[in-house]
Formats: structure tokens, sequence, C-alpha cells
């Protein structure tokens, strides 16, 4: 886990220790960026130049290095870490199954995971339906 | 939405509000005043970075690709101390 923000390392510090601190116990416990140039921000496609400001980008990134999600809103409304973590969850079980299974829509853990190929075309209807997305 | 309370600091303004909206095209050259250069996206290589960062009581460096190996989160914000 990286965050990133334009603010100054030190604002970091300041905010860590008198605000996180109380909702996170121990602090938190990874980097917090600083890219005060938007430059990060700018080749992930998330830095707004006239508010000077980087908009709620979520990215995740697979142990090769390979972008498998993003999300980006703009600031004033929040995210919904379950859902990060189920997508993370779903993308770790399709790699764990080298691609051979993908998950539907609203796949949790130990739900029904769909394998493609020729036999399923036009029959996933009789094994998944939306009422199973919760 | 004030500026007081906006979680787009520091000139705040709900985005996509045309009338806030600040045309940066180049009187010139009729092209917008900075290149954005977005090289993301999903099914490609994360572009890589070293910037500096603030872990656990120390001031550092974090590289993106000293994390590769490993499941990453990367998200970014608007500022320290916003509301959201």
């Amino acid at each position: 886990m990286l965050s990133v923000s334009v603010d100054s390392v030190f604002v970091h510090k300041m905010w860590n220790d008198h605000e996180l601190s109380k909702m996170v116990d121990g602090g938190i416990p990874f980097h917090m960026v600083s890219d005060a140039a938007g430059n990060v921000g700018k080749i992930y496609g998330v830095y707004n130049e006239s508010l000077g400001v980087e908009m709620r980008g979520r990215f995740i990134i697979d142990p090769d290095g390979i972008i498998q999600a993003m999300e980006v809103l703009t600031p004033p409304v929040g995210r919904r870490l379950a859902e990060t973590i189920r997508q993370i969850k779903a993308f770790q079980h399709v790699r764990a199954t080298q691609g051979k299974e993908a998950t539907p829509a609203g796949w949790e853990p130990g739900q029904l995971t769909l394998t493609p190929g020729p036999g399923l075309v036009g029959r996933v209807w009789e094994v998944w339906q939306p009422n199973q997305e919760r | 939405m004030s500026k007081e309370s906006s979680c787009a600091k520091p000139t705040g303004m709900v985005l996509g509000d045309a009338s806030q909206q600040n045309d940066s095209t180049h009187p010139e050259t009729n092209l917008p005043e900075t290149e954005v250069i977005m090289s993301a996206r999903v099914g490609d290589k994360a572009p890589d970075f070293q910037a500096p960062s603030y872990h656990q009581g120390e001031f550092t460096e974090v590289k993106l690709s000293d994390n590769f190996g490993k499941w990453i989160l990367l998200c970014f914000y608007p500022g320290d101390f916003t509301y959201v």
C-alpha cells in the first residue's frame, strides 16, 4: 500500500501524528508519498492542474507490476475499501488459476467462478443470475 | 460548495462546473498550456516513480518498482487534513 498526495512529508507527519494515529493504532503503516509537483499524479492521470491537487485515484498493481484495476473519483465522494479488497481477492483468484477461471459480478471468495470456453457461451444464465450479486 | 468546506483544496470547486473552469489554452498555439502525459492504463505495466515519503516516523524515499513481486494498492487523494 502506498498513498500519494501533493502534501509535503512534513505535513504527512503532522497528519499522521495528530489525526490518523487516533484512527489507526500505531499510525499509518505504509509509505505516505509526497508528490509536490504532481509528477506522479500526471503519469497516472489523476493530477488536476487548475486545482493543484490529485483526484481520488486507486490502482491495483499485480506482482508483475501490471495495473489490473483503476478507479478515479473527484474529491467530495469517498471510496469504499471493501470493494477494493473484493477486487484484489478476485484478481488474486484469477491469477492463482492462471486465468482459467473468471469471477462474475459481485464475486466473493468461495462463490462460484466461471470457466470461459465455448461450452459456456449463451449458458451463463444456467449457473449465474443477477440476484447472486450481493 | 463553499471554499471553506471543500475537499478539493486549496481553491475548492465542484469539478465539472463549467462556470468555474478556467480556459487554459495558449493564446498563440491554441494548444493546452500544460501537456498531460498520462501513461497508466489497465493491462499495462505501472509507470515507475521514486518520490519522498513519510514512513513510520522517518523521512525516506520510496520507489514503486521496489515493491513489484507483491500486490500493490496505489492510492491518490486531494490532501492531508481534508474531510473525506
